[in-house]
């Protein structure tokens, strides 16, 4: 079963933002605060005695620490995430894999659990596939993939899309809330990639549809707080 | 075009009392902007921007893997900027695809843009800036440059900060901001000549350029003019990419 939520630091981080209620929007150049008080985190620098933004997102301070969560952006892969990706290439020894990266992902034949001829690798997983990974390493030019995890390998039926991969932490919510939000009122199979990649698997079409729909709702209303009652009136309105 | 016949034609009457524009404008008044991002929602990043009459549209790609190949920087992400005028946005239909002119002015984007955006650590990667001039009344690479910078950080990439650019003109002997097109074609006296300028938020120059006769103190007055003219510009971008979030207080 794949239906666990995948938590790794980047939702823990925006519980923490949650709670912390000073946000402001800032553009790159922007300075976010001054004085010697503060360290500069990430998307920010400093110069002379300010700290600058160099990125578009929401601004947020948190024991001296200045940072910048940015709100649009392609995907940054980071050791440790589960992603949705399709298969690309076929090589002799493995995959290639397509995760919405600049860079490519290799999915090494190793991974698989079982023994597999190395002429009936696409019998594993063919160009066209979609598989659920873990990135394994971010290297200089490449990311290697893991799938020796329960939830992970390839993704039969149900339907992917793709959404903003900054806005995964709102759909997956505080500690999973949304996501299992979802899975209850529409008795779907979720996987949330953090590279922006949504698997939906449910008994009827009209389920994963209703799935698809909460989930650009949330994507819509990124902002808002308390956006777990507002999805559940949502639901309860399409009934 | 819009406001085509609030443009009255007042010239030469009254040159003593100071210099008059053809639309009635001061020297250093910049034409109505407005600015507006996420235009495109299928791009990463976009962007529009007005001066008056001039359209521009900037659609940002990226940072992607370089293709083809061989022009891939393994030490450095690469900018790539393409200008293009649409057919229908001048009063004479152009023909529609990359000219000598297009090319040129794509190549001076990029070049304006490029001491901003931090791409040093998206190696062998790509980041694709579309411009399109949806409707053009002079300054076009200037209403392109501004809605490329919107539209970059828009695009979530990391940037030093903003640029804004203006054209200065002189109008036989006259400095003035933002020219339009009937003063592009300005033929009394000395004629007019065209000063596109670029400059970051924090009045660095990016990009200049000069098509024609001027003397260097005036060029110097001409940047001093931008730097003011590029505030104001500064200020609608500004307000265009922190408009477009909704915190829903």
């Amino acid at each position: 079963m794949r239906n666990e939520e995948f938590e790794n630091e980047e939702i823990e981080q925006e519980v923490e933002v949650e709670s912390e209620k000073e946000r402001k929007v800032v553009i790159p150049g922007e300075v976010i605060v001054k004085g010697h008080d503060y360290l500069p985190g990430e998307n920010t620098e400093k110069r002379g005695d300010s700290i600058v933004a160099l990125r578009y997102g929401l601004a947020e301070e948190f024991r001296g620490l200045v940072k910048v969560i940015p709100l649009s952006g392609i995907y940054t892969p980071r050791r440790g995430n589960v992603v949705l990706g399709i298969v690309s290439n076929l090589t002799f020894n493995g995959w290639v894999i397509d995760v919405g990266a600049p860079d490519r992902a290799f999915l090494p034949l190793m991974e698989v659990p079982r023994f597999v001829n190395k002429n009936d690798i696409a019998e594993v997983m063919d160009i066209g596939d979609a598989v659920a990974v873990k990135i394994w390493s971010v290297k200089r030019r490449s990311i290697d993939l893991s799938i020796k995890s329960r939830g992970l390998g390839k993704l039969e039926d149900g339907m992917i899309f793709k959404i903003n991969p900054n806005k995964v932490p709102r759909v997956i919510g505080r500690e999973g809330s949304m996501v299992s939000l979802i899975k209850e009122e529409t008795g779907c199979n979720i996987t949330v990639g953090q590279n922006g990649y949504i698997w939906i698997k449910g008994e009827k079409v009209e389920d994963e549809i209703l799935a698809k729909n909460a989930i650009m709702f949330i994507t819509e209303r990124s902002f808002v707080s308390g956006l777990t009652d507002k999805v559940k009136e949502w639901f309860d309105k399409q009934k | 075009m819009i406001n085509k016949n609030k443009m009255v034609k007042e010239k030469s009457s009254d040159k003593e009392s100071g210099f008059k524009r053809p639309d009635g404008r001061k020297v250093d008044e910049l034409r109505p902007m407005s600015a507006k991002v996420g235009v495109v929602p299928n791009a990463d990043g976009s962007a529009m921007f007005q001066f008056g009459n001039t359209i521009a549209i900037a659609a940002v790609y990226g940072p992607k893997e370089m293709h083809p190949q061989h022009s891939q920087n393994p030490q450095r992400g690469e900018l790539r900027c393409t200008y293009n005028m649409l057919s229908f946005s001048v009063t004479e239909r152009i023909k529609p695809g990359m000219s000598r002119r297009s090319q040129e002015i794509s190549k001076i984007t990029e070049w304006a843009l490029k001491p901003v955006v931090m791409i040093d650590n998206f190696p062998s990667t790509v980041i694709d800036v579309h411009i399109q001039i949806i409707q053009a009344d002079a300054s076009t690479r200037c209403a392109g440059i501004n809605a490329a910078a919107l539209a970059l950080a828009h695009a979530g990439v990391p940037m030093k900060g903003l640029v804004s650019s203006v054209s200065i003109g002189k109008l036989d002997k006259q400095l003035v901001v933002d020219v339009n097109k009937e003063e592009e074609d300005w033929e009394e006296g000395e004629g007019a000549t065209d000063i596109p300028i670029t400059l970051t938020s924090d009045g660095k120059l990016t990009h200049i350029q000069l098509d024609g006769k001027i003397s260097t103190k005036q060029l110097k007055e001409a940047v001093e003019l931008a730097k003011k003219a590029t505030e104001k510009i500064y200020e609608v971008q500004k307000k265009a990419l922190k408009d477009s979030v909704d915190l829903g207080k």
